[in-house]
């Protein structure tokens, strides 16, 4: 039973910055502009909060260091492509690479030293639990809150949706763009700071969470850009790296960052999955088949129709 | 479209382009606490500063060249072949594996072997992403990025398992290659590998600006549903287009294994397919400017080695500077798309 609630803890902890930067990156995606810079700023945003950390002493300001440099990457990102007609896929590609580069440059100093972490708030019974866990927790309902009950989520749906259509109704598209995409990127930032004050404490070249960001990209398709599938997504992934560790101990055989890649074909498969039910030969088969039909509208989840399509308002 | 108003002379955008760089690595560079000139001659002296840094950096352009020819075809295609990363690996795995098969005293005969098996192996790993692409629907950013982490994991399990060094599995490498299969370097010149990187420009050129193939993958890119309608296949074209890349792509794999390093590391592929493609979108998806950009990213790479030595910096600087160039670029080319609009009274 112990060994079970440690397995549970330790997906809860490993999914808290996946489910954090998901879920932003999905509210960013929902308001129409894909951020593929995710990977890049969560390295950056670890090594900004670590550096905070170490220097100020406090992991809660090193904390939301990391979130602002999120923000700050991600506002690059949409303002460019809003205001300058760049390519949203072209400048957030550069910028992944950029940004992972940068704080390897910027964060030589800070490498391999001990500092602050977030430690631990514990629930009598459970035992220790990070407080990212309680921060990515709150965030799931806030952002389904926000998004579905709101006028202002209602707002950045339609204006992912038909910018047009928004925009000719009084909705300010661009100001409500930016406003989304400064929030996914805060919650990316808030993800990287999870990974080096809470998930894998303190900086280094590798930190540990290189390539957790095009996860959290493919978990939003695999989610279907709906909060709660996304967080499922989240979760799923962060059982399949909790479950390598375990692996490791069943195969010793196999040399241990043979696991660190075993996500990826994972995501390959899943997306496939995912794609599967927008197939003709496998609609044809759901229209004859009702199980088929069950499992394929499951899957089956479109994205934001102005999804990395540039507006402008001057037109 | 064509309004008469503003438009920036060539020289004026260049200026425009290396003032944003130079402005923001000196940000950078000041925000490391890092001496800028001292950095800079660091950098030049490392990548430029004797005979033998020169031609070094010579051979990191060779491998930067051949990707980004591929990476021309792939765009002209309309694809966005991020996992040529992975097919540069590739490459490299399929040369050395092809190569362990040959003993010592087996002449040249399987270096030609190994550098085909290079090609495949690229080609192979790209056409699987552009079939998930194709068949599947699975955006190639995602199958090339997942299929990249695949290959270095494939790579290090050969390296710590079947083709580790007799006695302790170590991550620095297999064992080396008899030197029968070390592609010749007479003086320490790439000579062949100058030799394919110029062959593919010279082919992509031809390829892209001749030939019948390149215009039906350039409209396939352009406009798919349209190039369907026309009887083009634009998913053939795209799976061709990819295959292609990945055999540019596995050569320059092949050619790090028997030209530099005669044997399969973990990091092979050095990163130079993440490079290749900032130096083609810098070059403005164009053949012409890659050329140099890439010469210049070479020397970058090759003086940054010196910067943990000279100035106790991270070699990363590099790549930062590279990802600052590029993004001047486009920076520059949506300031000026602005200005002429506003002065065209759009």
């Amino acid at each position: 039973m112990d060994m079970f609630i440690a397995t549970i803890l330790g997906i809860l902890a490993a999914g808290s910055p996946l489910v954090l930067a998901s879920l932003g990156e999905t509210i960013s995606e929902r308001a129409g502009v894909v951020n593929l810079s995710l990977d890049g700023a969560m390295l950056l945003s670890a090594m900004a909060a670590f550096a905070l950390a170490l220097t100020t002493g406090s992991a809660w300001l090193g904390f939301l260091f990391g979130g602002l440099t999120g923000a700050a990457v991600a506002g690059f990102l949409v303002v460019v492509s809003v205001y300058l007609g760049c390519s949203q896929m072209a400048i957030g590609f550069i910028l992944t690479l950029l940004c992972r580069d940068l704080a390897y440059f910027l964060g030589n100093d800070y490498a391999r030293l001990p500092g602050p972490d977030l430690g631990y708030w514990s629930i009598p019974g459970l035992g220790g639990i990070s407080p990212v866990v309680y921060v990515s927790v709150i965030a799931m309902f806030l952002v389904w809150r926000w998004m579905f009950f709101t006028r202002s989520g209602l707002r950045a749906r339609a204006v992912g949706e038909s910018p047009q259509a928004a925009f000719s109704r009084g909705v300010k598209v661009n100001r409500i763009r930016i406003l989304c995409v400064l929030t996914g990127g805060f919650m990316a930032g808030l993800a990287g700071g999870a990974y080096s004050l809470a998930i894998k404490n303190g900086w280094g070249r590798p930190q540990g969470c290189e390539g957790a960001g095009w996860i959290c990209l493919a978990i939003v398709i695999f989610g279907g850009w709906s909060p709660w599938k996304v967080v499922a997504g989240a979760y799923f992934f962060a059982a399949l790296q909790v479950a390598g560790i375990h692996l490791q101990d069943l195969f010793p055989g196999l040399p241990g960052p043979v696991f660190q890649v075993a996500p990826f074909p994972i995501m390959i498969l899943t997306l496939l999955l995912a794609n599967l039910g927008r197939m003709r030969r496998v609609k044809d088969l759901a229209a004859r088949n009702p199980f088929v039909k069950k499992i394929v509208s499951g899957l089956n989840a479109s994205a934001p129709e102005a999804l990395g399509k540039d507006f402008n308002e001057d037109m | 479209m064509s309004a008469p108003g503003f438009r920036m002379a060539a020289p004026v955008r260049l200026v425009a382009v290396a003032a944003f760089a130079v402005a923001a690595t000196l940000i950078i560079l000041l925000l490391a606490g890092a001496p800028p000139l001292d950095a800079v001659s660091v950098i030049l002296d490392g990548g430029v500063g004797s005979r033998i840094r020169a031609l070094q950096s010579l051979g990191v352009w060779t491998p930067l060249m051949l990707c980004s020819a591929g990476l021309l075809l792939t765009f002209a295609a309309g694809l966005w072949n991020i996992g040529i990363e992975g097919q540069v690996v590739m490459g490299a795995i399929a040369a050395t594996c092809l190569l362990r098969f040959f003993g010592e005293g087996a002449g040249t005969f399987p270096l030609v072997l190994g550098l085909l098996a290079g090609m495949a192996g690229g080609a192979l790993w790209a056409w699987l992403s552009g079939a998930l692409r194709v068949y599947g629907r699975v955006h190639e950013i995602f199958s090339g990025l997942g299929l990249n982490f695949v290959a270095i994991g494939l790579t290090l399990w050969l390296i710590l398992g079947p083709w580790r060094q007799p006695g302790a599995a170590s991550l620095s490498g297999t064992e080396p290659l008899p030197d029968d299969f070390w592609l010749p370097m007479p003086g320490g010149f790439p000579l062949w590998q100058t030799v394919l990187a110029a062959a593919a420009v010279i082919a992509v050129r031809i390829i892209l600006t001749k030939s019948r193939w390149g215009l039906v993958v350039k409209a396939s890119g352009q406009n798919a549903s349209a190039a369907a309608l026309w009887g083009l296949r634009p998913g053939l074209r795209a799976l061709q287009a990819m295959a292609a890349c990945g055999a540019l792509a596995g050569l320059a794999g092949a050619l790090q294994v028997t030209g530099l390093y005669h044997r399969l590391l973990p990091s092979i592929s050095s990163g130079y397919g993440y490079t290749a493609l900032l130096a083609v979108m810098m070059a403005g998806f164009k053949l012409g400017p890659v050329i140099p950009i890439c010469f210049f990213f070479a020397i970058l790479n090759v003086g940054s080695i010196q910067l943990p030595l000279g100035l106790r910096l991270d070699s990363s600087l590099a790549g930062v500077i590279q990802g600052v160039l590029a993004l001047s670029v486009f920076v520059v080319a949506g300031l000026e798309l602005r200005l002429r609009r506003r002065k065209g009274g759009a």
